[in-house]
């Protein structure tokens, strides 16, 4: 056995165990992140509360949630609503961090598009992130069962059904998926055990992994600069903090995390206690009913852009184009043929390819929501053609991107 | 003597990870099985109708799985517009034609509503129309409504079993098989 002094104090009794001062260094006060950032590159932490805010949450509503067909949806919302003490607070908080969850994801997702955050030696971040938006997607859809409710039912039906792949009419794809011909017990107690235990195992895993991709090539700064860290870092730690261009993740980095997380979370709570009804669709509030098919069938607003790509075509097509709309912003990295690491702002065509994609994206989800008739069924439609032309010009007018 | 240690190694390597990959397998297995619907929930897959108190173009609708089943007993109007590629699609009981299909429309597994007026079908998800047989007359949707699998019993209809009448459908490709 390796031989130990006598502790002088309960810090170096861990220490001397856990080498605690090692761990703190390597993961805080010695990883290193540079200077010339913005308030953008606090989303991040923003998410990781976001997603212990929802873990929390998590736990005390299932405390009462009962995941079978005839009394989840009263153990929601009569149990946990109007019996269980603050049992509003936590559904509410639930329900207001799974959507706004998504709008960070978002914006974090296009700020690494704007500053080329996915480039050489960074794949591996864009590809565990858009793993976790996956995970999340499902964690979210699996959630939306859980009320048992008529949207929950319905979506149900209408996701599970996308399984059988149009005319390949894989049912017993979809009959296993259910575990019954319909949305029934089966279904509803094996996306329970989604929700609480394997997608959110998973989910954990994914943030490790993506923390752990920022390790070696370092977080991205706004002008993509790339610089020697070592020799920052032993300028940092030399006293020279202002010619440094690096700051210490902890507590340096953290602190103005933790600005931007406060002024995220007034808001957050002012939608939880003031506005938490744009998270509960009203159609949730009729118990679920298999005889009976709400008038309009829409998702939340954030799976919106990719549900208007698979609505205005026929069944198949619009599979293929749902299906490939998915997983394509997995191979941005790939698809992205220029070497230049810098804000979208100095790299030519693709400043307007980014604005034209964010504005595409915006437009497919307020189309999402409207029903398809009429003008609204053609922008629709053009905006999904447009969605499809933008990542067949991406690789183009990359290549043709002049070097800086 | 090193490389005959090694030899050991390797084969002990491999008989381990031969048998873990055939535990995995049979393991990957035991998931699928778990995740399959129940004995229960399959036998509970049989309905028995009666179609003696339907009405002339008055819909009826009951469950078989879980899914909605639409009945539509076509009146002498109906049937004098009827093509013989749709009348195919109809059951004939006792002189009577009767539409009987699922009613998730083909598209997305919505419940389209019937329109007595018009004699015919509107799915309001996504806009899908179909006439009194439940034969598409609008997309999306691919096909007219499936037709479950049934045995015509007198005048009971019993769905879930396979009887000639309906194994004629599917040869005809009239329906699918649900």
């Amino acid at each position: 056995m390796a031989h130990f002094e006598k502790a002088n104090s309960i810090g170096e009794w861990f220490d001397q165990r856990l080498a605690v001062n090692t761990l703190k260094r390597v993961l805080q006060t010695e990883y290193w992140i540079p200077k010339d950032i913005n308030f953008l590159w606090a989303m991040g932490m923003v998410l990781a509360a976001t997603f212990g805010i929802l873990l929390v949450s998590g736990i005390f509503l299932l405390m009462y949630y009962q995941p079978n067909v005839n009394t989840a949806f009263d153990s929601v919302n009569y149990t946990i609503m109007s019996e269980v003490g603050y049992g509003w607070l936590w559904r509410h908080v639930h329900g207001v961090g799974a959507s706004v969850v998504f709008l960070i994801i978002y914006i974090h997702m296009f700020t690494g598009i704007y500053y080329g955050s996915y480039k050489k030696g960074r794949e591996l971040i864009w590809l565990s992130g858009m793993g976790l938006f996956v995970a999340f997607s499902a964690e979210a859809f699996s959630g939306y069962m859980l009320p048992w409710g008529q949207m929950s039912y319905w979506a149900g039906m209408v996701i599970t059904n996308l399984f059988s792949g149009g005319g390949l009419h894989a049912d017993f794809l979809v009959e296993w998926i259910r575990g019954d011909y319909v949305p029934g017990q089966a279904f509803l107690s094996r996306f329970f055990m989604l929700h609480v235990l394997l997608v959110p195992l998973a989910i954990i895993g994914l943030i490790v992994l993506h923390f752990g991709t920022l390790r070696i090539p370092h977080v991205n700064n706004q002008e993509g600069e790339e610089f020697d860290y070592e020799e920052a870092a032993e300028l940092y730690k030399a006293g020279n903090v202002k010619e440094s261009k690096v700051i210490p993740f902890s507590p340096v980095f953290l602190s103005k995390d933790v600005f931007v997380m406060g002024v995220y979370f007034v808001m957050f709570f002012y939608l939880v206690f003031y506005h938490f009804e744009f998270a509960m669709d009203p159609v949730n509030f009729d118990p679920a009913n298999g005889l009976k098919t709400p008038a309009h069938i829409y998702p939340e607003w954030y799976f919106l852009w990719s549900y208007e790509i698979l609505r205005p075509f026929s069944t198949n097509v619009g599979l293929i184009a749902f299906a490939i709309a998915q997983v394509i912003f997995f191979t941005l990295p790939f698809l992205d043929r220029s070497p230049n690491v810098a804000p979208a702002s100095r790299r030519g065509a693709f400043k307007f390819w980014f604005w034209a994609m964010l504005a595409d994206v915006l437009v497919l989800t307020f189309m999402g929501k409207l029903p398809p008739a009429g003008i609204w069924s053609t922008i629709g439609f053009v905006a999904a053609l447009a969605f499809f032309a933008l990542w067949i010009a991406l690789p183009i007018i990359t290549s043709r991107e002049k070097k800086l | 003597m090193a490389n005959n240690t090694k030899g050991r190694r390797d084969f002990m390597g491999m008989a381990l990870g031969g048998f873990t990959a055939l535990g995995g397998i049979g393991a990957l297995y035991a998931m699928k099985r778990t995740w399959d619907p129940l004995p229960s929930v399959k036998a509970a897959g049989f309905t028995t109708i009666d179609l003696t108190p339907a009405q002339d173009n008055i819909l009826i609708t009951e469950k078989w799985r879980g899914k909605p089943i639409f009945i539509l007993k076509q009146s002498k109007e109906m049937m004098a517009k009827v093509s013989p590629e749709a009348k195919k699609r109809l059951i004939e009981m006792n002189g009577g034609f009767y539409m009987v299909a699922v009613g998730l429309c083909t598209h997305l597994g919505c419940i389209p509503g019937y329109d007595p007026v018009d004699e015919s079908f509107l799915c309001a998800c996504h806009g899908g129309m179909y006439d009194s047989t439940a034969d598409v007359t609008k997309a999306p949707p691919p096909r007219g409504l499936d037709v479950p699998p049934f045995r015509v019993d007198g005048m009971k209809l019993v769905l879930g079993e396979t009887g000639p009448e309906y194994e004629q459908m599917l040869a005809d490709g009239t329906t699918m098989p649900v």
